[in-house]
Parts: C-alpha cells; sequence; structure tokens
C-alpha cells in the first residue's frame, strides 16, 4: 500500500502516529475502531512507550489489530486476552501491556478472566470497545446490546425476562480492590473523543507508575450492524446507551488521583 | 547430587525448577495438587513467577501469554482441568510457542474420581484442541524417570518451538521414591529472550503471534510448516525402553505405572518358562512404531496392557498391521491392573495362537 507523499511546499498539520503502521484498516466506514486505534497510538507516542509496549488482540471486529498497532501483538482466544497479558506483563514486569477487547469478548465470553486480572490488581491496561452488538459475527446481540434492541439473534429486541440486563462493566470492576482506574467515555463526539484520548493516557499512567488495573470503556458504534447510517448511528447510541451506560469515572484511586493532579 | 526420597509430584514441580522454568500458572485439582504448592513455595524463594489462576481457562492462556515473551513456562493440572485447556493447547501449536503442560491423570469420564488412570492417552496423543497438530506427548513410570523427563519437555519445546505434554497417572505424582535431583540451571536472562519473542519493537520490525490466518492458502501452507516440523520430531525423538525382548515370544506394550508392573509379569512368566519381553513407549506421540513393527517379525502375539478400555492398543495394531494377534487387557475407573491379573491374560494369547495353529 502506497501513501501519498507530502509535497515539500505544504505543511505538514497531520502524521501517522509512530505507533500505527500504515496498513489500511479493514473496519467497515463509519465505524469508531480507527479512531481509537489511533487515540492509543498517539498516548503510546506521547509517553514515549511504543518501543516497550506490547498488545493483545482479542476476537472480534478488531481481531486484526495487530496489523494497525506498530507495536509488539499477539492474537488471544476469545475472551482471553487479559489472561495471556497476565501471563506476558507478569514475565516481563518492564513492558507495557494492553488488551484491546470489544463487548462480547470482555463482557461475556471473557468476562472471568477481565475480572480476575482487575481483581489481582494487574499491571495492564484494557481498551474495552463496547458497540452492544457482535459485530464480526454478524450483528447476534451482546451482552451489553440495550433492552428491546434489534439484533440478528434477538429479532423482536432483547427481552430482558429471558436474556437478562446489559452488563455495566465500568461498574462492576470499580468495586474491586484491584482495579486502580475505570473509566467510561465516548467516541461518538470531538469533545468526548478529546476525553477519551485523556483517559487512555491516565489509564496508560496508572500503569506506568505501578497502581493496579485500568480500563478505559468506550462507547461506541456499529453503523454497519445497526443498520443505520454512520451520524444517525452517532445519534442513537447518544440517545440511547449512554442513557444506559453513563459516562465518566466510576474508580479513581488516590495515588490516580495524585497523578492526574498534576496537570 | 545425592538421591532423596520424594514424592512425584514435588519432583515434578523441582525438575522443572532445575530445569529453569521462569513461571507457573495452575490450578488446584486432585491428584496434581503438591505441583501447584510446590511451586507456590519454591518459585518464589527463586525470584521467579507463581500464580494461581482462576481457572485452567486462564492458566493456560496465561502460560501461552508468558510463552509469548520468550519465557520458559508451564502449568499443571490433572484430567478435566486438561479438558478445560483444550482451547488454550490448540492457539499454542498454532502460534509455535514453547509450553509444557502435565497431566497427572485421575479416573473419567467426568468427574470420575481421583484415581489413577490413564483415560487421557487419546487426548494427548490425537485429540488434544481443535485442529490438525500434536502435541510431544511424554509417559513416565517412576518419579526418577518422572524428573528426567520433565527436563526433556523443556529443552523439546524450545527446540521445536512446540507444545509438550508430560502425562502420568495419579500414582507417579503420589508415590514417594529415592530419586536424584538435575543440578540448578541458570534462569534464562530477558535478553536471551528468541528473536520471534515479544519483547518490545526496538531496533526491529514488530512481532506478531498469532493463530489466525484469513487466506485458505496462507492457513494451508501454516499446516504443511507445522505438519513438516511435527514430521521431524516424528523422526527424531522416539523414545521406549525395552525388556527382555531379545528372545521373547510375546510382547507386553504398556505405559506409564501399567509399564512398570509389566516388569515384574515379565520376570514372573519367564520364571514359569514363557518368554515374554516388554516394550515400554516413553513418548506416547510420537509412538514407538516402527521398533514394535520389527519385533513382531520374531513375537508370536502382543498383548498391550492400560489403565482404561482400549486407547493406546489402536496405535499398537496400527504399528502391527495384521502381522501378528495384538489383545488388550485394562481396568478402569482407578483400578490399577495386577500382575496376578496381567498373567492369566498371556497364557490365554498363548492357548489362542496355539489354538490356532492346531487347526492349521
Amino acid at each position: 500500500m502506497t501513501i501519498t507523499e507530502i509535497p515539500a511546499d505544504m505543511e505538514l498539520v497531520y502524521e501517522y502516529p509512530e505507533s500505527l503502521t500504515k496498513a489500511y484498516t479493514h473496519y467497515c466506514p463509519g465505524c469508531t475502531h480507527g479512531i481509537i486505534h489511533r487515540l492509543i497510538a498517539e498516548v503510546l507516542d506521547e509517553l514515549d512507550v511504543r518501543e516497550k509496549t506490547i498488545g493483545i488482540a482479542p476476537v472480534g471486529c478488531s481481531v486484526l489489530a495487530y496489523y494497525y498497532f506498530d507495536v509488539d501483538m499477539a492474537e488471544a482466544a476469545h475472551g482471553r486476552a487479559p489472561a495471556m497479558a497476565t501471563g506476558l506483563k507478569r514475565v516481563s514486569p518492564d513492558k507495557v501491556v494492553f488488551t484491546y477487547q470489544g463487548d462480547g469478548d470482555l463482557a461475556s465470553i471473557g468476562i472471568a478472566e477481565i475480572v480476575y486480572a482487575a481483581n489481582r490488581g494487574e499491571m495492564l491496561t484494557t481498551i474495552f470497545v463496547n458497540n452492544a452488538v457482535y459485530g464480526m459475527t454478524g450483528g447476534q446481540m451482546a451482552p451489553t446490546t440495550l433492552p428491546g434492541q434489534v439484533t440478528t439473534s434477538s429479532p423482536t429486541g432483547r427481552d430482558v425476562e429471558t436474556a437478562g440486563f446489559p452488563m455495566k462493566m465500568a461498574e462492576l470492576l470499580a468495586v474491586l480492590p484491584g482495579a486502580a482506574y475505570v473509566t467510561r467515555q465516548s467516541a461518538l463526539d470531538v469533545p468526548g473523543i478529546r476525553r477519551t484520548k485523556k483517559a487512555i493516557k491516565v489509564a496508560f499512567q496508572t500503569q506506568l507508575a505501578g497502581l493496579g488495573f485500568s480500563m478505559v470503556e468506550i462507547i461506541s458504534t456499529c453503523n454497519t450492524n445497526w443498520h443505520m447510517g454512520p451520524l444517525k448511528a452517532i445519534e442513537w447510541a447518544e440517545e440511547h446507551m449512554v442513557a444506559y451506560f453513563p459516562l465518566g469515572d466510576t474508580k479513581v484511586a488516590d495515588a490516580v488521583k495524585a497523578l492526574r493532579g498534576g496537570k | 547430587m545425592a538421591k532423596e526420597l520424594i514424592e512425584g509430584n514435588a519432583a515434578i514441580a523441582e525438575a522443572a525448577i532445575r530445569a529453569g522454568v521462569e513461571a507457573f500458572f495452575g490450578y488446584p485439582i486432585t491428584p496434581q495438587t503438591e505441583v501447584l504448592e510446590h511451586f507456590s513455595k519454591r518459585l518464589p524463594e527463586e525470584g521467579r513467577v507463581f500464580l494461581q489462576a482462576e481457572s485452567e481457562v486462564a492458566s493456560i492462556n496465561m502460560v501461552y501469554g508468558a510463552a509469548c515473551a520468550g519465557a520458559r513456562v508451564m502449568t499443571s493440572s490433572s484430567s478435566p482441568g486438561v479438558s478445560l485447556m483444550q482451547e488454550g493447547i490448540s492457539y499454542i501449536a498454532c502460534s509455535e510457542v514453547p509450553v509444557v503442560v502435565t497431566n497427572i491423570m485421575r479416573g473419567g469420564p467426568g468427574l470420575g474420581n481421583v484415581q489413577p488412570a490413564q483415560g487421557d492417552y487419546f487426548q494427548a496423543v490425537k485429540s488434544a484442541g481443535h485442529g490438525d497438530y500434536h502435541m510431544i506427548a511424554l509417559a513416565a513410570s517412576s518419579v526418577q524417570e518422572a524428573i528426567d523427563l520433565m527436563v526433556l519437555a523443556f529443552d523439546l519445546a524450545d527446540k521445536y518451538r512446540t507444545i509438550v505434554i508430560f502425562i502420568a497417572d495419579g500414582a507417579i505424582g503420589q508415590m514417594m521414591e529415592p530419586a536424584e535431583m538435575p543440578p540448578m540451571r541458570p534462569v534464562r536472562s530477558p535478553a536471551e529472550r528468541a528473536s520471534w519473542a515479544l519483547t518490545g519493537a526496538k531496533g526491529r520490525e514488530h512481532n506478531i503471534i498469532t493463530s489466525l490466518y484469513l487466506g485458505a492458502e496462507n492457513l494451508e501452507q501454516v499446516n504443511l510448516r507445522l505438519q513438516a516440523k511435527l514430521k521431524k520430531i516424528a523422526e527424531n525423538e522416539v523414545r521406549w525402553k525395552e525388556y527382555s525382548t531379545e528372545d521373547a515370544d510375546f510382547l507386553l506394550v504398556a505405559f506409564g505405572t501399567v509399564g512398570r508392573i509389566c516388569q515384574t509379569v515379565v520376570r514372573e512368566m519367564r520364571a514359569q518358562g514363557m518368554k515374554v519381553g516388554l516394550l515400554r513407549p516413553i513418548t506416547l506421540w510420537p509412538f514407538p512404531s516402527a521398533r514394535i513393527a520389527e519385533l513382531t517379525r520374531r513375537v508370536k502375539g502382543i498383548l498391550t496392557v492400560e489403565m482404561n478400555a482400549g486407547q493406546m492398543v489402536e496405535d499398537v495394531r496400527l504399528a502391527v498391521e495384521g502381522a501378528c494377534p495384538v489383545r488388550f487387557y485394562g481396568r478402569m475407573g482407578g483400578v490399577i491392573p495386577l500382575p496376578d491379573d496381567i498373567m492369566p491374560e498371556l497364557e490365554k494369547l498363548d492357548a489362542e495362537i496355539a489354538g490356532r495353529k492346531e487347526v492349521k
């Protein structure tokens, strides 16, 4: 793949973060994964940790994330990224280790692994992309699918009587003593994206300072499987998802507050 | 180093420590729990990593992660726990990272019991996880052999970037025997980790460890590479022991605890005038098929003895290819076959073969 050269007489106003490869992503037009990848890459660059960062990709739409981050990466089995990251970090405590996971991966099949990684206070950072649907398999009901939301496996809408309620992961992990920093942000508009980047930075700083487990949940869209245009999907997420999954910090340990206070 | 009286499970853990294991991730389950307990005490003493995971599913994936980092790493479990690890084992096999797993087998299926058994032969040799691959499967029949094989397991795992399973029935894990430990090897330093390992993309392209290959041709190439590696292992790493096979008319084939009991059977039968020999496979995969085939030219018949319903006997039959009768005797549910159970089976085999000759 070729990237167009910048003409010499033009000012450079945008460039790839070093922590991203120049591969084109496979994500659908309108998808928020690309934005989130870039935010992580910018943070890794700003913290100057690219060369000691190791990422774990999930099973789901971001299964190929290892092609997009220019850091060492492994691909986990569905839901097992926090266990893999635990093993990796325990034998490489000087490295920066993160997992990148979707809602089916983290909140359904891998819920034991994420809860225990958080509870042990593993020095890991998890980026949790919540778009309320299984994207890669074609739009089935996810653990975070909203009540009444129509998916290919909840054709009449999620019935909480039979399927239970959407998992509020940021709230769930916040009660664990090992979790130092847990927050829910969004990738739906520019202010939200800026706040998300700040949160990602705090999460990695929490790891670098050895304060415990950190997770940034990011409310995202899946316009393809929601069968909406990208803008309509953002409106839907703002109206419905943010109502169910309130944005903001659910856990900020005192040491993380101190770390953040310096800014 | 002098011999000491040591329990099998503790010996397995200590041998791994001497072999330079950097990290252990595991979950308690009888009859292997002493492996985990020994590591929990000794690894922190040595400044290495011990972690009791939330499940065997997590254990194997922690092992996978640590192996991706280039560390020498293992987990240990018993039958139902190893079943839970099958997913991770398949990913590890495809990713080609070196890992050692031990299975101190108990009675099954299901929750079964905690008595010694060999019902996981198929799982270790033929059906670990999904997809096409084999693990190197090592089986010990004494505490000393368990120690020696644990050291070998790590070396084979590293040499071939493959997964090695050490299997023993619960009797080996639980019994105490005099045995000698190998000297302590130095632990590999982080700087010595392999070039393929995830150590940070400093001054090189980023490393990727994955088992995902979306194109059919791509994945076929990966499989061909795996199969070529397995072929090389099969050619170079077959291990077994023979007892009194030089002049044997009848051959016993047995592994693990039964392999040891069959040594007594050989002595007893020879005292009664029947020329019995024993072949005890040490690598269950790769299986000593060629040697068994060779022995069929001399022996009249083969009796395979196992602590299961007849699993390894299928590989014996494949090796023999009908060249002589192959019979099976086994006990299940944790019952250990004793010489008095096995000897009449050899007499039956003898009578069967003699009868056949009379008919001719």
